[in-house]
């Protein structure tokens, strides 16, 4: 068991030296074959996806790209995706269900970038009908957060029939940054705010947000990426073949399900006083 | 408005009612737009948008189905359902019962059966007024079941968006009411179902990337804020000032993201025109 706190896994969460999706295509993946662009306007790189083997089944792989140097970091723009890079999964998406591809994605953004032409391209409706797609699809998807997971830009590649997490990272409504700054109005206050969130693995596997978690190395996924590759290579593996046994149709009604129940544990009516 | 209500006394003491009565006073109300002053009942007059300068007020959402529906027939759906702390978080509670008791409203979301010129639809209001309409697990809850509900009945759907985004009290159960309502949406409309999404002011973050964003038919009240982040959060992030009318509903409807943009006035012929359009909607 880790001792980290919370604040201090969303830094590690964070850590540049941290595996992220190309490292997990390259290490989990064969064959992989990148594919770019939204066929609308443009490719946004903050999302990295294609096809691949995985054990030998060809599979669709989509996930956040940060990238670690600081040219890297710019040219993927921090793993903030525009529209674009949200339409771009969706086009990926739409041809793996269409030759009856698994999907897996790799969850780790800081958010969808607030920029004024993410707005101008709809950024809210990209996200919007990337959910109502993964949320229709009749291949089985399996979404895994790797290190930050922040916002609906996180949730746009998260509405998978299995959603894991590895031990350290974090999933949260929002980053704990903006959510000081709009409860509090003080961004400084994060630490805090990374206290009262609820934002860990251990945290979220309680209350049903994420069907599993992933150990990771003592001290972090960093100091030993093949251990973590052998974790996820494994989770994969039997996740993939639970869910090899539904058909396209319980797979979307698991998936269904799975979203309906998150947070319907309502309190009783109460008498109305008048 | 009495008539509206008629069958339902137990609400006639919420916020509506005290807009009534500052409607019937003959104190001048001030625009926070134009800072013009009119008299109440002008603004009454027109459902409270700005008689000099047309700003759309954000109105309450029993305001607004009186203003659609055809009087005596809404029915409340899920009227009972409360507010959630899930996440035990600190002071949300006392937050939740300050609110009720200021507003008179139980949580930010509306739905009902209802009627216009007697086509008859399952409606959802989000109210501004509720901790800026913010989406927390019950408000998600009510839009879900309000969708499941017009399937199941085979009723075509209307949801009115105003809302900050997501609750942050409730975090990431709050994030996952995207993910719930979007899949409803989904399923009412590859079953048939026909929604009606209009975005009244403000309309921002998971809100808008979720069930708002999806409606077979968009519409947008006039001058009504829509984005997914905020202004202020682009501003910082670009170091640069927005321009004016930058996520507007005309900057939207120009950009390809609304069908129409439809003044207060004109939006139950509208609806009713789209619903006659389309013959029972639901299939
Ligand atoms: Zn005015």
């Amino acid at each position: 068991m880790s001792t980290f706190t919370p604040e201090q896994k969303v830094k590690l969460a964070r850590f540049p030296g941290r595996p992220g999706t190309a490292d997990y295509i390259a290490n989990l993946f064969t064959d992989f074959f990148e594919q770019r662009g939204d066929r609308q306007c443009r490719d946004d790189s903050s999302v990295l996806g294609g096809i691949a083997r995985f054990h030998g089944r060809p599979v669709t792989v989509v996930g956040h790209r940060k990238g670690r140097t600081l040219q890297e970091k710019l040219k993927y723009n921090f793993g903030m995706p525009g529209p674009e890079g949200y339409r771009k999964a969706q086009r990926l998406m739409k041809q793996a269900e269409k030759f009856g591809r698994p999907i897996i994605t790799f969850i780790d953004t800081p958010g969808a970038y607030p920029g004024k032409e993410a707005e101008e391209r709809g950024q809210g409706e990209a996200i919007a009908q990337s959910l109502a797609l993964m949320s229709s699809l009749t291949v089985p998807i399996i979404a895994i957060v790797t290190g930050e997971g922040n916002s609906g830009g996180a949730l746009a590649l998260g509405v998978a029939n299995r959603v894991l997490m590895l031990e350290h990272a974090v999933y949260s409504v929002l980053s704990p940054e903006g959510f000081a700054s709009i409860l509090w109005k003080d961004s400084s206050r994060s630490g805090e705010a990374c206290a009262v969130m609820k934002l860990t693995a251990q945290d979220l596997r309680r209350i049903g947000v994420v069907q599993g978690v992933l150990r990771e190395p003592e001290g972090g996924a960093h100091t030993d990426p093949e251990a973590v590759y052998r974790t996820v290579d494994a989770a994969l593996v039997k996740e993939l073949n639970a869910l090899s046994r539904l058909d396209g149709k319980a797979l979307v009604q698991q998936r269904y399900q799975l979203f309906r129940a998150m947070g319907n544990n309502l309190p009783p009516a109460r008498k109305e006083v008048i | 408005m009495r008539l509206f209500f008629k069958r339902r006394r137990d609400k006639i003491q919420t916020q509506q009612v005290v807009w009534e009565e500052q409607l019937t006073s003959i104190r001048p109300v001030t625009c926070s737009v134009c800072k013009g002053e009119s008299p109440a009942s002008e603004w009454h007059m027109g459902g409270q948008v700005c008689p000099r300068c047309g700003w759309h007020a954000p109105i309450g959402a029993y305001y607004r189905l009186s203003l659609i529906l055809d009087p005596g027939s809404f029915r409340e759906l899920d009227a009972d359902l409360l507010p959630a702390d899930p996440l035990d978080f600190p002071g949300y509670q006392n937050k939740l019962t300050r609110t009720e008791t200021a507003t008179g409203m139980q949580e930010a979301a509306v739905s009902a059966v209802g009627e216009i010129d007697g086509n008859r639809a399952v409606f959802a209001v989000l109210d501004s007024s509720f901790l800026m309409g913010s989406m927390g697990t019950a408000v998600g809850e009510k839009i879900t079941r309000a969708t499941e509900y017009a399937e199941k009945k085979k009723l075509p759907l209307v949801i009115f968006a105003a809302s900050g985004g997501a609750r942050m009290q409730e975090g990431i159960l709050s994030l996952m009411q995207m993910a719930k309502t979007a899949s409803a949406i989904q399923r009412f409309q590859s079953a048939g179902g026909l929604y009606i999404s209009c975005l009244t002011h403000p309309t921002t973050g998971g809100v808008t990337a979720s069930f708002a964003s999806l409606g077979d038919i968009m519409l947008a009240e006039p001058g009504a804020l829509i984005g997914f982040a905020g202004p202020r959060v682009i501003e910082q992030t670009i170091h640069e000032k927005l321009p004016a009318g930058f996520q507007r509903a005309e900057y939207l409807l120009e950009h390809g993201f609304l069908d129409q943009v439809v003044p207060r006035s004109q939006l139950r012929g509208v609806l009713c025109q789209l619903l006659a359009l389309h013959g029972k909607g639901g299939r």
